[in-house]
Order: structure tokens, then C-alpha cells, then sequence
């Protein structure tokens, strides 16, 4: 379970966001919504260690930690980007394996063979080998879902999954979460579609503008 | 232009070749990675450094690459620093060079998009990982036509030696065409300075080639 307490972040004297508390369940899927500016994003980075929060409290498993301990090989949050962020100068499963081998050591041939599971899982098989400019935003998408779960993280989090592919692709992202979900994967997903964050959550907080 | 004559003169230019070939890639050997390891620190946020490197930059690109080699082998010695006369160019050369590619490396590591120091930041690499598996390969391929001018420049520029006095090919040929009176020794210069420079960017062709198996 994850629970965050207090969580205050300002960017030049501007407060974004203003004693933010939630908790996400394990297993369960907790959507954050709100009108684009209220800071979903920043929320978001707060938690996985991209942004230094002013304040607030992070909690997993009732052990307190910080996101910025990004280095440490428990890896506590997998990030999906909106635009994935894959690595364009490696196979597909050389970005699922990169980070397996060089931060949590394991074997070449162990992180492969985990590497295949997981496109397997996702859909992508045959698709190891192949870069990542020849795949369609949708299969990019599950590539980056693959090697966020690659590191095993605790929860898993997604920056507005649906904003970057073709409107119809929409219900298949809701699937693949939900698919997810149903593997006991905790996600939590920043999302502005109202419609799609109902369609997937356990749990839905609303941020707020603030001024 | 006798066949007879050409084959005696070919040795001593052969001579002048190759050394101009070992300041070429001891040159690159030195000014490469001194290079990367400079843009580095020309993108660094720590400002000292990063104005260091900039004003070393402005002096190696704002002065004659002439200059800086007789700087190093004339001027030096008057303060107390003696170096041998192929040491000199050696450091000449790489100080020089090593600006240029800080340069280009420069640009190159500014053109890789943030997202991926994050999505490698998220997975738990460190900032040396991160550079060393995910930005320089990337950075590699977009820096490849520039070094290429500058590589093919290198072995252009290296003739410049000649002014400290070291027995480098253009050297060789000026002798020879001064003692016999005769253009040959110019022309094969310029032969076997095509020859070096037409090899230098089918390699860079192949590296190119290389690298473009992704986009």
C-alpha cells in the first residue's frame, strides 16, 4: 500500500499543490484527475522522484521512503511516460533488459528470459527485436509498460496514457490496465479523461487549481 | 615524370606519411574522449567549470592552430617548459581538436530529449550509467558527420607541423621538389594526401552506415 501525506510542492512562489493526501490500495488502481494545470503531472513527478516535493510524507508498506532514492535497486515506482521515453537505440527487449542488468544485476540471460515473458504477456511477442521507431504508438506504449514492470516496481505509474495514441486506442488502454489489474499489479494513472479514469478506477482524486 | 624518378622519391615520402599518420590518430586518441569528457562540462550545471571550459574553447577555436603550435614549442620554453618537437605538436593537436569536438559533442548531448535522463532516471541508472548507455551511443550518431569534417581536416591541418620543424609529408615533398627542382614530389604529395583523406570518409561512411540501424 502506498499513502501519501502533506504533499506540498510550489514553483516560484506559485502553490501547486497544497497538502495533498492519498493512499492507493494493493492491487487496486487509483486515477488522478483535474482540469489540465492543477498539477496531476507535477503530482506525479513528486511521487516517482523526478520533482523534490517542499513536504509531505511517502509510504510503502507502512516503511517510509523517498522518491528521490532512485538509484536503489528496490524499486519502489515504474513510470509509463506520455510519450514512453523508450530508448530509439535499442531492440525493444534491449530496453526491457538494460535496466535488470546494470541496476539490479541480474544475468543477461535471466533479465531476457523475463524480458520475453513480459512482450509475451503484453501482446508483443516477435517483436523483441525490432526498434523502437518501427512500432505503432500503441505497441510503444505496452513496450514501456513491459520494461517499467521489467523492474518489478511496487506500483506502477502511468502520465495520461491515452493522450498520446489515436482516440479509438482508448478502450484498449483501459483493458490493458484493467488486464493488469487483474495480475495484482498497483497502478495509479494521471489521467485528464474523465470518462476513461472512471472506466479504471478503484479510487479517483480530483486535484485542483489552486489561486 | 619518370617511374624511376617516383620510386626514389616515394620512400622518403612514404617516411613523411606515416608520420603524419601517427600525429592523426594519436591526435584522435587524445582529443576524442578529452573532447566528450569537455561537453561534459560545458552542459554541466556546476558554472566554474562550465565558464573553464568555455573560455579554453574560445582561445583553442579563437586562435590559429599555428599559433597555438609554436606557442607550445617556441614560447614555452622561454618560461621553463621544454617539450620534444613531436610532443609539442602531439599537445597542440589534441588541446585543439578536443575544443572542436567539445563543441560538436556539445550540440549533440543538448538534442537528446530530457525524457530519456528521466526514463533512464526512473528505472534506477545513475547519471554515469545513463550517459554511457543511453545518451552517448545517441549522441554518436548525430555528432558522426561533423566529426567527419573535422577528422578529415586533422589530416590536412597535421602539414602545419612543418613550422617546428618536424619531417611530416608536405615536408618530405617540399624537400625532395626543392633539391630536384621538379613539381613531382608536390603532386604525389597531393596524391597520397587524397588517398589518406578518400580512406578517412569511406570509414566514416561505414560508421555512418553503421549507426543507421535505427531512426
Amino acid at each position: 500500500m502506498l499513502k501519501v501525506e502533506n504533499l506540498k510542492k510550489s514553483f516560484g512562489g506559485r502553490q501547486i499543490l497544497d497538502d495533498v493526501n492519498f493512499t492507493v490500495e494493493d492491487g487496486n488502481i487509483l486515477t488522478i484527475v483535474g482540469p489540465s494545470g492543477a498539477g496531476k503531472t507535477t503530482l506525479l513527478r513528486c511521487i516517482t522522484g523526478l520533482e523534490t516535493a517542499d513536504s509531505g510524507t511517502f509510504i510503502i508498506d507502512g516503511q517510509k521512503f523517498n522518491p528521490q532514492d532512485l538509484e536503489k535497486s528496490d524499486n519502489v515506482m515504474g513510470v509509463v511516460f506520455q510519450d514512453f521515453n523508450l530508448f530509439p537505440h535499442l531492440s525493444v527487449l534491449e530496453n526491457l533488459t538494460l535496466a535488470p542488468i546494470m541496476v539490479t544485476k541480474q544475468s543477461k540471460a535471466a533479465a531476457q528470459e523475463r524480458g520475453l515473458q513480459l512482450l509475451k504477456q503484453l501482446g508483443l511477442q516477435d517483436k523483441e527485436n525490432l526498434y523502437p521507431y518501427q512500432l505503432s504508438g500503441g505497441q510503444k506504449q505496452r513496450v514501456a509498460i513491459a520494461r517499467a514492470l521489467a523492474m518489478q516496481p511496487k506500483i506502477l505509474c502511468y502520465d495520461e496514457p491515452t493522450s498520446a495514441l489515436d482516440p479509438n486506442l482508448r478502450d484498449e488502454v483501459a483493458n490493458l490496465i484493467l488486464d493488469l489489474k487483474a495480475q495484482g499489479v498497483t497502478q495509479l494513472v494521471v489521467t485528464h479523461d474523465m470518462e476513461f479514469a472512471k472506466r479504471i478506477a478503484d479510487k479517483m482524486l480530483t486535484v485542483q487549481a489552486l489561486d | 615524370m619518370s617511374l624511376q624518378y617516383v620510386l626514389e622519391i616515394l620512400p622518403s615520402l612514404f617516411q613523411g606519411a606515416g608520420m603524419t599518420l601517427e600525429l592523426f590518430f594519436l591526435t584522435l586518441i587524445g582529443a576524442l574522449p578529452l573532447g566528450i569528457i569537455f561537453s561534459l562540462g560545458l552542459v554541466s550545471k556546476i558554472k566554474p567549470l562550465k565558464w573553464i571550459l568555455e573560455l579554453y574553447v574560445w582561445l583553442m577555436r579563437g586562435t590559429p592552430l599555428l599559433l597555438q603550435l609554436i606557442f607550445v614549442f617556441y614560447g614555452l620554453p622561454i618560461v621553463g617548459i621544454v617539450f620534444q618537437r613531436f610532443d609539442a605538436a602531439l599537445i597542440a593537436f589534441i588541446l585543439n581538436y578536443a575544443a572542436y569536438f567539445a563543441e560538436i559533442f556539445r550540440g549533440g548531448l543538448q538534442s537528446i530529449d530530457e525524457g530519456q535522463y528521466e526514463g533512464a532516471r526512473v528505472l534506477g541508472l545513475s547519471y554515469w550509467q545513463t550517459v554511457r548507455k543511453i545518451v552517448i551511443p545517441q549522441v554518436v550518431k548525430i555528432v558522426i558527420p561533423s566529426i567527419g569534417n573535422e577528422v578529415v581536416n586533422l589530416v590536412k591541418d597535421s602539414s602545419l607541423v612543418y613550422v617546428i620543424g618536424l619531417g611530416d609529408l608536405l615536408r618530405a615533398g617540399n624537400v625532395a621538389t626543392s633539391r630536384d627542382v621538379t613539381l613531382v614530389p608536390l603532386l604525389l604529395v597531393g596524391v597520397i594526401y587524397l588517398l589518406m583523406v578518400g580512406i578517412c570518409t569511406y570509414i566514416l561512411h561505414k560508421v555512418e552506415q553503421r549507426y543507421s540501424y535505427y531512426k
